[in-house]
């Protein structure tokens, strides 16, 4: 290959490699510690280290100025039985991430099965069910508040022509009942994207499988409840445990477009954070924070890994 | 990939002439129907972004809403780029985006490499670590890491947003290891015979053959930075340090109702990543299902 051929000293090879101190394991340890180095010290600096100073300011009153003093587990007990606008957020994020995950499922695999029956176009559907994921940013943040624009809005323009009264449109972004909706409506048009984590799991499925069960009666439903669904499960089970953790850490978006409201509706777990600490100052509260959302990923994953032991198949090599 | 296909044994079938041709050609066509449905809701807003873009100040609120603007104002591209310092905050984006990028393939290949072609005492351990860290919500480092950062006097530098990509973030790390797994030893052994040092070896051997999963890294990387709000907005105070994100947000409060403005610009700032996407599709896309996983 390009890279051994070009080497320049060749053919003379000593029949022993001449090492210096070191033996050949040893060496060889020692560029390995080298080459992961920059990992380990940006996990040191930037993540242990950091865990640990905010596990410590979560039982302190730190403020990033002065105080520093220690008050025990007091701010967790403040949050899980005083603070009602924790609850608050906490349960917009159960909602968003309860809606959310699955029906962003849905849509990928949707997709995905569409594009699976060999269609024309493929190359061309690709492309265009791929843009949602590279439109991201405040831009397309912005595009979201005029398409959900209560007057002249593409969708409620639409549901006036599908024969909605005047009076009953949704408010979306203005309306405590409808902002949360809004969101996961914004958010099924981004898992568009994800279609190609599941194509690529469905081409793995033998086609004789679909030929067998055809010739057993099945349905093209059944067909995808008793064959596609248990063969893919290990894919939509990967995507149901980062989902709701992404879901759990789903927040910048309501900084642009609600700043948490209308009266806090829109208040979720990570906005709740990032108030308290960047705008009230207040950095031990939300270190206090901060570890709830991480025992509480945890243990969601936990109970998910537990329960996958039903429903997940994996056959042949299992990693 | 993180995940194997499943293998399944099957019985041998009967074939015979009992399929229906017919059945999945209609098959085939709702298929195909429905997917032109889905790719007009997908594209939908994002046509309706240009159209409002090209709209007259008064036509914007018209009712019903036209899709073709009659006049079609190219002008307020202009006006939306001039009424803000967009041509800095581009120029700061672009800094920042290809510094990230750099520090992000150079430091993650490395590590990639250490963890898939070097033995060493803890390797198995350390790896274990790198993969559980990626469970951990960036919520639980953010008010830390602000701490250290503004401790450090970082605040209002782009200090705290490029100088972390040099030090290997897991994803991408883990990415690229599995990529380097895939690359023969004989390879590397024949270079060390030849007595290549390990640094060459990785730069000269392995990041050549794994340009592919070089170019997915970077690109995705690139325009995970180039859409990047939450950082740029928690460390740079300066307005003339701003990034596109910052600056098209600021600029959103500052102009309200001008709708056309704002979607002009906003079809400005995502021109590029559009671009890009369409020319390195095939990275894009193939990347996508190892990366859709994180990107949420």
């Amino acid at each position: 290959m390009r890279g051994t051929a070009t080497s320049s000293p060749p053919l003379s090879r000593p029949a022993l490699p001449r090492r210096r101190g070191l033996n050949g394991r040893q060496r060889e340890a020692l560029w390995g510690y080298l080459f992961i180095a920059p990992w380990l010290l940006g996990f040191l600096c930037f993540v242990l280290g950091p865990m640990l100073f905010s596990l410590y300011a979560s039982f302190t009153n730190y403020d990033i100025t002065s105080r520093f003093d220690w008050v025990g587990v007091q701010n967790y007990v403040r949050l899980l039985t005083e603070d009602t606008r924790f609850w608050r957020a906490l349960g917009n994020t159960a909602y968003y991430a309860a809606f959310a995950v699955p029906l962003g499922i849905a849509t990928g695999l949707l997709i995905a099965v569409l594009l699976n029956q060999e269609v024309r176009g493929q190359r061309f559907f690709r492309t265009i069910f791929f843009l949602p994921k590279v439109l991201t940013g405040v831009a397309v943040l912005l595009l979201w508040l005029w398409v959900f624009n209560p007057q002249v809005g593409l969708i409620n323009t639409g549901l006036y022509r599908l024969g909605v009264d005047e009076n009953n449109l949704p408010l979306w972004f203005g309306d405590p009942a409808w902002s949360k909706p809004a969101l996961i409506i914004m958010s099924m048009w981004t898992a568009a994207g994800s279609f190609m984590f599941y194509l690529a799991a469905l081409r793995g499925v033998p086609r004789d499988l679909y030929e067998s069960a055809q010739i057993d009666g099945a349905s093209p439903v059944r067909q995808f409840w008793a064959v596609t669904v248990p063969l893919i499960s290990p894919v939509i089970f990967f995507k149901i445990i980062t989902g709701i953790a992404g879901a759990m850490q789903f927040w910048s978006e309501s900084l642009i477009l609600t700043k948490g409201g209308p009266s806090d509706s829109t208040l979720f777990y990570g906005l709740y954070i990032w108030q308290t600490a960047f705008t009230d100052l207040r950095m031990g509260y939300a270190s206090a924070m901060a570890w709830i959302l991480l025992l509480i990923t945890l243990l969601i994953t936990g109970v998910q890994l537990w329960l996958s032991k039903r429903w997940v198949h994996y056959e042949g090599e299992v990693r | 990939m993180a995940l194997t296909r499943p293998q399944v044994r099957v019985r041998p079938l009967p074939t015979g002439p009992g399929r229906r041709a017919g059945g999945a050609f209609l098959g085939r066509a709702l298929a195909f129907a429905a997917l032109v449905g889905l790719s007009l809701l997908i594209l939908y807003p994002a046509l309706w972004m240009v159209s409002t873009s090209l709209k007259a100040d008064a036509d914007v609120f018209a009712y019903p809403p036209r899709w073709i603007p009659s006049p079609v104002v190219w002008g307020n591209y202009a006006e939306a780029w001039a009424s803000a310092p967009f041509t800095r905050y581009a120029v700061n984006t672009l800094l920042y985006a290809l510094s990230v990028t750099f520090g992000t393939v150079l430091s993650c290949s490395l590590a990639a490499y250490g963890f898939a072609k070097l033995r060493f005492p803890g390797r198995d351990f350390l790896f274990l670590v790198l993969l559980s860290t990626m469970m951990i919500p960036g919520l639980v480092t953010l008010v830390p890491q602000y701490v250290l950062f503004s401790k450090l006097g970082w605040i209002n530098t782009y200090l705290p947003l490029v100088v972390p990509s040099f030090f290997a973030g897991a994803f991408f790390t883990f990415l690229l290891r599995q990529y380097f797994l895939g690359i023969p030893n004989e390879l590397l052994e024949a270079a060390r015979v030849d007595g290549a040092n390990e640094l060459w070896i990785w730069a000269r051997v392995v990041l050549p053959l794994a340009t592919p999963a070089l170019a997915t890294v970077a690109i995705f990387t690139f325009d995970g930075t180039w859409n990047d709000y939450v950082n740029p907005l928690l460390y740079l105070n300066d307005e003339r340090l701003y990034t596109l994100q910052v600056g098209l947000a600021t600029f959103r409060s500052a102009n309200d109702t001008q709708w056309q403005l704002l979607m002009a610009a906003s079809v400005l700032v995502l021109l590029p990543v559009v671009l890009i996407f369409f020319v390195f599709q095939k990275y894009f896309i193939e990347g996508a299902s190892l990366t859709g996983s994180v990107k949420g």
